[in-house]
């Protein structure tokens, strides 16, 4: 048996490998990007970005219905863009299993929000796994194919961060067969009218009375038998942390929980003195445990409500104590020694890169004081020190419509505004906003920062970048005559890096009386290769005005007033030089 | 918990710790261990801090390194040592690079480098090595072995084989890039 050390999101796309997956489906986003990502190395598996999770999600449904297994995975708040099919999937039911892998981000490591996407099996009516390490992840594609397929049913299998991006010894299996399911039209079943939906409504109740008894039978719902004191409930993640924190403690360890198995729970919580409920964010599973009559000596009001758990919490909630009292463990070895206290250490918060398109943009708006709507990518780091350009930054594409809604609350500051987003971002779900703009008479000025990739989650192809998931060439979204054919008649191209052009543009543009679009374009500096030669300050002519501080590029420090580039970091960019005003910053001889 | 190794990298995004990480569960595989790893990617690219955990042993649950728990802590720069310090425990060896990288907060203005770093390390490490390892790389001539100078420096600290860190790193290192690998790895190990 082949073992190899995977991560979650590597070992669920070999679970769609080997359990017969033919068509797969995202749109990039931490944590889980690399799930379509590593399905891409498998041509077998017809997998593709699209331009956002609901678009994503109803392909998938396309292939479900057309006989095929099929995968769709998305970040946590993805799923609430393509909540709309979603809901209503649920109500038809598939052909080919459907499994929506929803990745969540307790403690929000690179999310806005920390929503429990659980709540979505549970308000759907669908099937919901959590695996506890990778290879419970890569098996439990397997296990929502075939629930899925059982009973009629799309599927979520719910990750959490620590899953996704942590790496554990998985087994490899061989591929199943990938014949697709037959295809007969069932227009009563399919076509989601009011009349076949009243049918559908009553079938989608009983089937979940089904899988609570599914969810009763299932091996991946078993007690894990030790002292009788402690008895803990609990899923995903939180399950490695209890077993951890907690080796005397009996656990009832859930991997299917929607619809719970509340018998086995009743039973589990009847043999120990004390039931603890240990799941992260929200009280999915000990709400419906309470609610069900079982008494739960502890759970989220000893807990936290709130990010992610580790051992020691658990074990200080539940025992009254931390890991460091435990005496199996390896530390302290002298329990004389203290604990050492954080150190106090300055933070180091993530920064646009040296040369990152991106920067020219925020300068030039904050040197204009303009008011910024922004979006969601690597440029919401144009929010921090020293650029502090963003004034607003809600969800995916909503740069747009929010800046319409100032414009319509204070129609006298439109000259004032401007809305920025990213290129992946408009493709994703700007351009219904752009549409509002030009339909309701908006005049906001529109900056699309158009660096030709999908840069934050680790640059990925989209739309309008000529090229497929798997690196194939492709049609290619052209912005400038997509805005024109939407109505707006003011679209120029600028130089990202040209702070002069950018100057110009925003001064010209915000002032109109009708809508316009900026298109700041120039690829991100991380795909392509250096050209410019790298620059360094004459400290001769440095008068030390910290003026190319301002731009927060990271290779630029200043100390005994003179600026300093590093040139390990410089890539030649010569933003720095264009804010010197005493031509301090030049090329580096002999490169 | 007894019995298991735990390793915390922890450095600035883009200084190669992924890489180290690969190795170093590569290292536990041959060992016969069970190994778990966990890092964070996203935001934290982009310059900011980084740390990648790793968990070795006979059975391993939890990925986590939780505060007073790590065996090892290998700091490719300077403040993110003294940062992440609170998490050795109190028989553990804290390997550093000397390099120092100054984070916006220094850059703006808005914080100091604290200049006594190393020396706050060192007050509270049992053990500690430091080395300068960017300049080691870069007499090698190749800025981008910093992470395996510093793995070589951490082997040194280990009671695991040379051999068996050799082997990891054929491994996981493509193959053009081994030779150098296998210099910065010596150096690391020689200067630690």
């Amino acid at each position: 048996m082949t073992k190899a050390l995977l991560t979650g999101n590597e070992a669920i796309a070999r679970g769609a490998y080997e359990y017969g997956v033919s068509v797969a489906t995202a749109y990039p986003g931490t944590p889980s990007t690399e799930i379509l990502e590593n399905i891409a190395q498998w041509k077998e598996i017809r997998a593709q970005w699209s331009p956002n999770e609901k678009v994503a999600l109803e392909v998938a449904i396309g292939a479900s219905i057309a006989g095929a297994r099929a995968l769709v995975a998305m970040k946590h708040v993805g799923v609430n863009v393509a909540a709309d099919p979603l809901f209503t999937f649920t109500y038809t039911g598939v052909n080919g299993g459907l499994v929506l892998v929803s990745a969540d981000d307790p403690g929000m490591h690179s999310s806005q929000n920390e929503q429990d996407n659980r709540n979505y099996a549970r308000f759907a009516k669908m099937g919901l796994l959590e695996p506890a390490d990778s290879q419970e992840a890569k098996d439990m594609i397997g296990h929502a194919l075939m629930i899925s397929e059982r009973f009629d049913v799309p599927v979520m299998l719910r990750t959490t961060t620590r899953i996704s991006h942590s790496k554990s010894l998985v087994e490899l299996g061989q591929p199943q067969d990938r014949t697709l399911k037959e295809y007969k039209k069932d227009v009563r079943k399919y076509v989601a009218v009011p009349a076949n939906a009243k049918v559908r409504t009553g079938i989608k109740q009983q089937r979940l009375q089904e899988m609570a008894e599914f969810s009763e039978q299932t091996e991946l719902n078993h007690i894990e038998w030790n002292g009788k004191h402690i008895g803990v409930v609990t899923s995903g993640i939180c399950y490695q942390y209890v077993k951890e924190a907690l080796p005397e403690a009996s656990v009832l360890k859930l991997g299917f929980t929607n619809p719970l198995p509340l018998k086995k729970i009743a039973d589990f919580a009847a043999q120990v003195d004390q039931l603890w409920v240990v799941e992260e964010l929200d009280p999915l599973m000990e709400d419906q445990i309470r609610a069900a009559g079982i008494k739960v000596h502890g759970g989220k009001a000893k807990l936290s409500f709130v990010g992610e758990y580790s051992p020691s919490m658990i074990r200080k909630a539940v025992l009254g104590m931390g890991l460091e009292d435990d005496p199996s463990a390896n530390a302290p070895a002298n329990a004389s020694t203290p604990a050492l206290a954080p150190a106090a250490a300055p933070v180091r918060p993530p920064v646009l890169c040296p040369g990152c398109p991106h920067r020219g943009p925020f300068y030039a708006l904050k040197k204009n004081r303009k008011r910024v709507t922004g979006d969601i990518g690597c440029y919401t780091l144009g929010a921090s020190a020293p650029l502090e350009s963003i004034d607003t930054t809600i969800c995916m594409g909503a740069s747009i419509p929010v800046a319409l809604g100032i414009e319509k609350a204070r129609p006298e500051e439109v000259d004032n505004l401007v809305a920025v987003i990213g290129d992946s971002t408009f493709l994703h779900s700007g351009i219904t906003g752009l549409i509002d703009t030009v339909y309701n008479k908006g005049t906001t000025t529109i900056m699309i920062l158009d660096n030709s990739i999908t840069a934050m989650t680790g640059h990925q192809h989209h739309a309008a970048t000529g090229q497929t998931l798997q690196g194939d060439p492709t049609s290619k979204v052209d912005f400038e005559a997509l805005c024109r054919a939407v109505g707006v008649k003011r679209v120029r191209v600028v130089d990202a890096g040209n702070l002069a052009e950018l100057d110009q543009a925003i001064k010209e543009e915000t002032v109109v009386r009708e809508p316009s679009v900026i298109i700041a374009r120039r690829p991100c500096a991380l795909i392509v290769k250096q050209t410019a030669p790298r620059l360094k300050v004459n400290h001769d002519t440095c008068v030390g005005c910290r003026m190319c501080m301002s731009i927060g590029c990271p290779a630029i420090s200043h100390a005994d007033k003179r600026s300093t580039i590093d040139p390990a970091l410089c890539v030649g960019c010569g933003l720095c030089q264009q804010v010197c005003k005493f031509n301090a910053i030049v090329v580096e001889e002999g490169q | 918990m007894k019995g298991i190794i735990s390793i915390l990298l922890v450095g600035v995004g883009g200084q190669g710790t992924i890489l180290a990480s690969k190795i170093l569960t590569e290292v536990a595989m041959r060992q016969g261990y069970d190994v778990k790893m966990t890092e964070i990617h996203g935001m934290a690219q982009r310059g900011g801090s980084v740390v990648t955990q790793v968990r070795m042993g006979e059975k391993v649950h939890s990925p986590l390194i939780e505060p007073g728990q790590a065996d090892y802590i290998v700091a490719f720069e300077q403040l993110e040592g003294l940062r992440w310090m609170h998490y050795l425990n109190n028989h553990g060896t804290v390997i550093v690079n000397t390099q120092r990288i100054n984070p916006m907060t220094v850059i703006t203005g808005a914080a100091e480098y604290p200049s006594d770093a190393l020396d706050q390390i060192k007050a509270s490490a049992p053990n500690m090595v430091q080395l300068d390892a960017l300049e080691i790389a870069k007499q090698l001539g190749n800025m981008r072995v910093v992470n395996v100078v510093l793995l070589g420096a951490m082997a040194k600290q280990t009671n695991i084989a040379k051999e068996d860190w050799l082997a990891a790193l054929e491994a996981t290192v493509p193959a053009r890039l081994l030779d150098i690998n296998r210099q910065a790895f010596q150096a690391g190990y020689d200067a630690a």
